[in-house]
């Protein structure tokens, strides 16, 4: 197959602003993955002495988190609870044109090529994603059951991999999605409950320092999410952060 | 607790709840406002009747419009300080952009807002005050209506800003649920088909009743 | 070289409560003043991390990518055991400790996996109080499944993403330390040497891989966590970043490397599809469970599969082990897929390959049960193979996987060098030979949250500060050398690309110290790896000059010098160890019927190698294993 990719390219130099460059994909065969179709683009860019194209990847079995760009307007592109290490070729036309973005948002910077720093993320689990116990003081497993229905939904809201793409794909670059799978995932359970209203509070404000926008309800995060969280999850943290105002 | 829902207001939830709260308050007199329209179809005894009726009681009335004058008020401040945010929250835009579950009503919110607020004015000048009106005698509702209505570009108008009211209400009707967090697995697939019931019905009365009058079913 | 494995004395169930009795305290007042590094953000590195800064010393954390939450134990499937017994199936810390014994085919240290089957139970209190969604039942308490290689329900399990789960767990601790600022996290920054003085790890020199400035750290004990090495293979199941440098570094500076050879080859993965493969999808072992693995009885037979009618079909595996059928043992699945392949009966584009067949499953309990059951791996299959295997047979192929061997740790995980503990799968100690499933997970995390904590500490109250700063002249001179080599690779100027000599340094063990390894072969890439390496310092291809910011391809040639050099005390390791013994199967050292056949007289030891400096071999030491509490058998599952 061949493709004719619309690349953006961005140094790390602070005055560079970023363009497109255009480079011919040619002899890729369908059953590539489309960061391997880059790998192949990149193995003859550096062949050629020319700059192979920064991305950021790792485990390529969809779990990890690291990958993602915008493909044709779509983060992680077109195919649905997917991310981008698990988009395969075959799933575009010949001769298409594939434009590739990185994430765009105020609060993913981008570093080089396709890669952004997403440590916002990161810093919003530190300010309150987490429950305080220390290591080699918790009761038995089973001293607390919990209703199997709420483990299995912590469950899907855990599946959360903080790729970002909740983020790429909203129109106001919100990070709800991803603040609300945290929040629902640890208020669910009963061992989150003495730090709920706490860490509703320092999450939030941790989301709100970055820089992210704000929800408008318009669905774009779960429709991107490749473990396809659904945004029911904002309302609980809605819901939360609101009863929050009332204790204490 | 003055100073915790000052913080509260200072997050984008904060202001998103306050939004879903009032505009809350916005559609339920939109509602009332739209279902005491319908009495326009009952002739000039009865719209009159109506407004002399409302007209008795001027501590309600001032009391309803001061109510809504502050709903709208903070419905609009928390709008503009959301849209700030969110412009400023992606400076680079994409190249190529798609979306797959926005609707365009979502969408289109931050424009409802400022052309239902231009109508907004235009309407207090034209029923309320009569300022924009040809012929405005105060206290005959049923006449200013059907004179107002008959002027086909007025028609027009409150045509077309009852249309883009209505995709606001439709987002607005099932978003303010979402936003104070009333969501439910179970019921979360009523609420758009809630949200266009009631969109439907208001608009739709607002539209219904420039056509009755442009069709000379009332004259 | 001394190999002292600190073991403890007394009885068994006894030894680790002995141990912490007998290990040095820090004062508490004390630990602040303390520092230590920590490499890697896995379970193991997070795990010990957090645990550290917990108990107060003052830590810095390191990982190459650009979130500790997504190191690759993310990506482990099925589960945990522990020896929690909530089945009342007869589960023990003595059958755990039996179990792991004798499925790493008593090629481990008796008292280490001890200790991890007696800490297991902890790990799940930990993980629930840390709010990690193990599976439940109705009445809300934690629920099992069976695994291989156990006849008891001890694994506890978060749908496929067990590995997940945790290691969200162990971020989430290790965020609360940062947050707090008890450690501070060093992210897209990688580990490039060690820097030891007087025999003690002082610190270590690190690449930004950001901004390419190359600096020190020093601090009173460096623990490494940073992985295995199966990425040697360029196609493994790992992920892209895996690699063996830090590990590999720390050998150079006098850390032994033990059982290299000991790598883990998992039966049930997606098969490669062409040279642009860059790695490979593990698919759950759990699919044995009702699939039926089969070739084709004739070589070169290339009809479709469902026109292969049954009496042209050899269900290999049922044919030559009746009694475990499709369900035998990694290890043995894995070779005699090899086998049939080899034969020219493999199946797909590539002929490597063979069917995983649910015809007769589907049959049997229906098509919607085995949705039921697989649903989401024939999905997966699907997204990837673009092939229905509800309608066609799915094709699998053996991956590598894990690496059971690893830098030589003592009881307390101290390595060779004082003051450097290894930590997780980057460690040697607790699987022998083999693995079985679910307790790569168990192990990384007792390493992190109760074993290193506790020596660690030890070790500082009995060393001391190490009062070395980074400006004394070892950490200079370690920082010239790794600026030296960085200089050197961006000057080559040659043709090739570091994933090209990857790729063939990949085939090259593949071929001949992969799933079955016979001296020839050994020796053949002994020669092979050498002529390779040579190529590559003379005809590398990098983004060249660009130092000073994002340059993948020197990162990439950096790992890829390493593995080149690596690979051959693999080889090494895997031509001197004449026996088979769990991953590592010698064709010469076989039963009549292909068994793998041990040599307990001559090879119940752990090989650790010591560098002996550039172009020389490395030097072999062996710490003898002794069983008291196990009787070696072999293992049969005919």
């Amino acid at each position: 197959m061949k493709f004719t990719l619309k690349v953006w390219r961005q140094t790390a130099n602070p005055k560079d602003t970023g363009r497109f460059r255009t480079y011919e994909a040619s002899d890729i065969s369908p059953d590539t993955s489309f960061l391997e179709m880059l790998d192949i683009v990149n193995e003859r860019l550096i062949e050629r002495g020319d700059d192979p194209i920064a991305f950021d990847h790792d485990c390529r079995e969809g779990i990890c988190g690291t990958c993602g760009c915008v493909v044709n307007g779509f983060a992680h592109g077109h195919q649905e609870g997917t991310t981008l290490c698990q988009l395969h070729m075959r799933s575009f036309d010949d001769g298409q044109i594939i434009w590739i973005e990185p994430w765009r948002a105020r609060a993913f910077p981008v570093i080089t090529d396709l890669m952004v720093d997403r440590s916002a993320f990161d810093r919003i689990i530190q300010a309150g994603g987490f429950i305080s116990i220390r290591t080699g003081s918790p009761p038995d497993g089973n001293a607390i059951p919990i209703p199997k229905d709420d483990a299995d939904l912590a469950f899907e809201a855990a599946a959360c991999i903080g790729c970002g793409a909740c983020v790429a794909s909203c129109p106001n670059a919100s990070a709800m999605l991803f603040v609300s799978a945290k929040i629902t995932q640890l208020g669910l359970v009963p061992q989150g409950q003495p730090e709920r209203w706490d860490r509703v509070r320092t999450m939030v404000a941790a989301m709100e320092e970055a820089g992210f926008g704000a929800c408008t309800n318009n669905g774009e995060c779960e429709a991107a999410c490749p473990k396809e969280i659904p945004m029911d999850l904002i309302a609980r943290l809605n819901r939360d952060l609101a009863c929050s105002l009332l204790k204490k | 607790m003055a100073t915790a829902a000052l913080k509260f207001y200072s997050t984008t939830i904060g202001k998103k709840m306050v939004m879903a709260v009032t505009g809350l308050l916005l559609a339920l007199f939109l509602l009332g406002h739209a279902l005491g329209n319908l009495q326009l179809l009952g002739g000039p005894q009865q719209l009159d009747g109506y407004a002399a009726k409302l007209h008795g009681l001027p501590a309600l009335v001032w009391a309803v419009r001061l109510g809504l004058l502050l709903a709208l008020g903070l419905h609009v401040l928390s709008a503009i300080g959301l849209w700030l945010r969110n412009r400023s929250s992606r400076p680079v835009r994409y190249q190529v952009q798609r979306f797959r579950e926005t609707t365009y009503a979502a969408r289109t919110m931050i424009w409802g807002g400022p052309i239902i607020a231009l109508f907004l004015v235009y309407h207090l000048l034209h029923f309320t005050t009569g300022q924009v009106h040809g012929s405005f005698e105060k206290g005959h509702v049923y006449a200013n209506v059907v004179a107002g209505f008959k002027v086909w570009w007025v028609s027009l108008v409150y045509i077309g800003a009852n249309l883009t009211l209505a995709f606001h209400l439709y987002h607005g009707m099932w978003s303010w649920l979402q936003t104070l967090g009333m969501g439910h697995p179970k019921y979360n697939r009523w609420r758009p088909i809630f949200a266009a019931a009631f969109a439907g019905v208001v608009g739709g009365i607002n539209i219904f009743l420039p056509l009755v009058v442009l069709l000379g079913i009332r004259r | 070289m001394q190999l002292d494995p600190k073991i403890p004395e007394g009885p068994i169930a006894e030894k680790w409560d002995r141990a912490k009795f007998q290990l040095k305290l820090v004062n508490p007042a004390n630990k602040r003043k303390y520092s230590v590094i920590v490499v890697g953000s896995g379970l193991a590195g997070a795990s010990a991390a957090a645990t550290l800064a917990e108990l107060g010393y003052g830590v810095d954390c390191f990982c190459y990518q650009d979130s500790p939450r997504r190191a690759h134990s993310i990506a482990a499937q099925g589960g945990i055991n522990a020896s929690k017994n909530y089945q009342n199936d007869g589960d023990s810390d003595f059958r755990l400790f039996y179990d792991t014994i004798k499925g790493g085919d008593y090629r481990s240290r008796e008292a280490n996996v001890y200790r991890l089957a007696q800490l297991s139970g902890n790990i799940i209190d930990q993980c629930v109080a840390q709010g990690v969604p193990f599976a439940r039942e109705y009445g809300g308490l934690l629920a099992n499944r069976s695994f291989g290689g156990a006849q008891v329900s001890r694994t506890f399990y978060a749908r496929g993403q067990t590995g997940q789960q945790l290691l969200l767990g162990a971020y989430s601790a290790l965020s609360r330390q940062i947050g707090l600022g008890n450690v501070k996290m060093h992210t897209r920054t990688e580990m490039l040497d060690l820097v030891v003085t007087d025999g003690r790890a002082r610190g270590i020199v690190v690449r930004d891989m950001l901004s390419g400035e190359v600096r020190s750290h020093a601090a009173d004990a460096v623990i490494l966590a940073t992985g295995g090495y199966s990425n040697v293979f360029y196609l493994s199941t790992n992920a892209k970043g895996c690699n063996v440098t830090a590990a590999f570094r720390a050998y150079k500076r006098g850390a032994a490397f033990a059982n290299p050879c000991y790598t883990q080859i998992h039966p049930t993965c997606i098969p490669v599809t062409g040279e642009h493969q860059s790695k490979l999808t593990l698919m759950s072992e759990s699919l044995r469970n009702d699939g039926r693995i089969w070739v084709p009885k004739e070589a070169g037979d290339r009809r479709p599969p469902g026109e292969i009618p049954p009496e042209d079909r050899d269900y290999y595996l049922e044919r030559r082990y009746p009694s475990f059928g499709n369900l035998v043992p990694r290890d043995v699945a894995s070779r005699a897929a090899k086998k049939v392949c080899d034969e020219g009966r493999g199946v797909g584009e590539t002929g490597l390959g063979v069917y995983l067949d649910f015809q007769t499953a589907m049959e049997r309990l229906g098509e919607d049960a085995i949705r039921d059951k697989y649903g989401n791996l024939f999905h997966m299959y699907e997204k990837i193979t673009a092939e229905d295997p509800y309608e066609v047979p799915m094709r699998i192929f053996p991956a590598l996987h894990y690496t059971m061997g690893g830098l030589w740790v003592d009881y307390n995980l101290e390595s060779t060098v004082a003051g450097l503990f290894v930590l997780g799968e980057a460690n040697f100690s607790d699987h022998g030979a083999n693995r079985l499933g679910a307790s790569a997970l168990m192990q990384g995390l007792a390493d992190g949250y109760f074993v290193a904590p506790m020596t660690v500490g030890d070790f500082l109250a009995r060393a001391g500060k190490s009062s070395l700063s980074t400006d004394s002249g070892d950490f200079k001179a370690a920082q010239t050398e790794v600026n030296e080599k960085i200089k050197k690779l961006l000057s080559i100027k040659g043709e090739r690309t570091a994933d090209s000599f990857h790729r063939e340094l990949g085939k090259i063990l593949w071929e001949h110290c992969g799933m079955a390894r016979n001296a020839e072969g050994l020796s053949k890439a002994l020669e092979q790896i050498p002529r390779l390496r040579e190529e590559f310092w003379g005809n590398l291809k990098v983004l060249p000059g660009r130092n000073d910011q994002v340059n993948q391809t020197l990162e990439r040639a950096g790992r890829v010098a390493d593995f080149l050099e690596f690979a051959e005390v693999m080889v090494t390791d895997a031509l001197s160890r004449e026996e088979s013994c769990g991953g590592h199967f010698r064709e010469e050292h076989q039963t009549e019927e292909g068994e793998a056949r041990r040599d307990d007289e001559r090879f119940a030891h752990v090989a650790a190698w010591e560098f002996a400096g550039v172009g020389k071999p490395p030097v072999l030491h062996k710490e003898q294993l002794t069983f008291h509490e196990v009787s070696l058998t072999q293992r049969s599952y005919k």
